[in-house]
């Protein structure tokens, strides 16, 4: 291993960290405004044009407000949940590729930490290792709001997995391989090429699992505020709580990313306009994350566990068998 | 940005056309609720809910109102604060000490001391009234025969002590707001109505 390629890895690091930081606390900007407009609403409007700026005051409140740890928490694993949210969710990123590779100055980028050959497994993995978070933090919290909040992490995070692997699969068969990459240069060919024509019912699997693996409204259980307060984030103040934001908020655009590589056919050919393409799609599908939320209502536990073992899970198992089959012949 | 939602009847009456939902009897059997599971799944509820809120974005018909700075018309009617006027042309306190208002008050919260001045006037040194007690009722600019004591429209009032909104000197107008003809004549309770000049006739006297 040379010093090159350590430095550009540490670069490539921190520019990933920085980037999806900040659009995390874009991303609460963006979600404000449009649940604002779709409810006739204006949003924040004050602070800075157009209130731009709310992002910068909320994260000014975070980092400056006391970090209050509850008496009767455990405090080690309450104090460190938060971590693991957020950096299972940073983690995830170092298999996606965020862009196209490029040439600057005659030296040759590679916008992927690391392009491991088990890409879309690694991701998966070390995404539902975010489950720790909100289930110690949960746990940890001396709160019952908190307890029920990381029982339901739990049983839909785990039930979920299944799903997201299950739908996944059909496609890698057809791919071959689990390096998004790959994946990505199987449908270089164009539209006509994105797995989406070929696996939609895996496409649309895929996506309601993300719903539930990033505790989007639909499915927003874990934190449902209206019946659990804030779930595992009851107990939590300032900056932690902010880690456990920045979380969802990367793993948001993250897994947006993934279905967009996946199943959209990702940047294409790798061209400019394939790589602005592929932010178009990661747009859309997180302005749906947005769009989902003030349009439909959020489910009953039981109903999202029958969801995903009598409905979703046999559907994902029987596109398995006739992709199978299909290959087969 | 002022917007005035059209009215809708919403009033239940004979004509309006109301009648029982029609609400199938909920499945018990396994193939009956798989069914109604399929129905529901591919009726496209869900893409109404979307088209719904999308467009509403699209239309960007936006209902909020800045609040500081912009406000809501208020009624000419609207029971705020009170103001005591002043006569147009002297400049003269409208209030002539009747105590009418103080009479007939009913929270019991409108105090006044009057003297009679140097012109043989009836001149109140002390007028004061507790908002602590006032129930904005209106009947004191009601009862008011000389039109000297109003509600305003000024609804905002922050201040450390809630007597502070009525001082006497506060709720009078000012002299050079009258000069400059900046007091309005009061439209509510008690007021002239528009040409009720044209309404008024002579006392017949000669029979």
């Amino acid at each position: 291993m040379d010093v090159a390629f350590i430095i550009e890895t540490i670069v490539k690091i921190v520019v990933i960290l920085l980037i999806f930081s900040a659009l995390a606390g874009l991303g609460t900007y963006f979600e404000r405004k449009v649940l604002a407009f779709m409810q006739r609403r204006l949003g924040p409007m004050h602070v800075g044009p157009f209130g731009l700026l709310q992002v910068a005051a909320d994260g000014i409140k975070l980092f400056t407000k006391e970090d209050i740890i509850p008496q009767n928490v455990v405090k080690p694993i309450f104090k460190i949940a938060p971590v693991i949210t957020a950096a299972t969710a940073f983690m995830a990123s170092a298999a996606i590729p965020f862009w196209p590779q490029f040439t600057v100055f005659g030296y040759t980028v590679h916008p992927i930490v690391a392009d491991i050959n088990v890409g879309i497994l690694y991701v998966l993995g070390v995404m539902a290792i975010g489950l720790y978070g909100p289930l110690l933090g949960g746990m940890a919290s001396a709160n019952k709001w908190s307890l029920i909040s990381a029982a339901r992490s739990a049983a839909i995070f785990i039930s979920y997995e299944v799903i997201s692997g299950l739908s996944l699969l059909a496609p890698l068969m057809m791919v071959g391989s689990l390096s998004l990459i790959d994946i990505n240069n199987y449908q270089a060919g164009g539209i006509g090429n994105w797995i989406v024509w070929s696996q939609p019912v895996a496409f649309i699997l895929f996506w309601i699992a993300a719903f539930a693996e990033t505790g989007r409204t639909p499915f927003h259980l874990v934190a449902n505020d209206h019946e659990i307060i804030d779930g595992f984030g009851t107990e939590y103040s300032g900056m932690r709580w902010g880690l456990f934001f920045i979380g969802e908020y990367a793993n948001m655009f993250f897994i947006s990313f993934v279905i967009a590589i996946i199943f959209l056919g990702g940047f294409g050919d790798g061209t400019i306009a394939g790589a602005i393409q592929l932010l178009l799609k990661v747009a859309f599908f997180f302005f749906f994350f947005l769009w989902t939320r003030a349009a439909w209502p959020d489910v009953r536990p039981d109903q999202l566990m029958w969801l995903c073992w009598k409905v979703l899970m046999p559907i994902a198992v029987i596109n398995i068998v006739i992709t199978g089959i299909v290959m087969m012949f | 940005m002022h917007h005035e939602e059209p009215f809708t009847n919403r009033n239940v009456s004979e004509s309006s056309a109301y009648y029982y939902v029609d609400i199938e009897t909920y499945p018990t059997e396994g193939w009956d609720k798989f069914k109604q599971v399929v129905k529901r799944t591919f009726n496209g509820e869900l893409f109404v809910g979307l088209w719904v809120v999308l467009r509403e974005m699209i239309k960007f018909d936006i209902h909020t109102l800045q609040y500081p700075l912009e406000k809501l018309p208020i009624g000419p009617r609207y029971r705020a604060v009170h103001k005591l006027l002043r006569l147009w042309e002297s400049g003269y306190e409208r209030c002539i000490g009747c105590g009418l208002c103080e009479k007939i008050c009913i929270s019991d919260c409108i105090r006044m001391d009057t003297r009679i001045d140097e012109n043989s006037r009836k001149e109140v040194t002390e007028y004061s009234i507790n908002l602590g007690r006032c129930i904005f009722c209106g009947y004191c600019a009601e009862v008011c025969p000389e039109l000297a004591i109003v509600h305003g429209g000024r609804y905002e009032n922050a201040s450390e002590q809630r007597a502070h909104f009525v001082i006497k000197d506060d709720m009078l107008t000012p002299l050079d707001l009258l000069k400059a003809g900046e007091q309005a004549e009061y439209p509510g309770f008690g007021a002239i109505i528009p040409g009720s000049d044209a309404s008024v006739k002579k006392t017949p006297l000669a029979y």
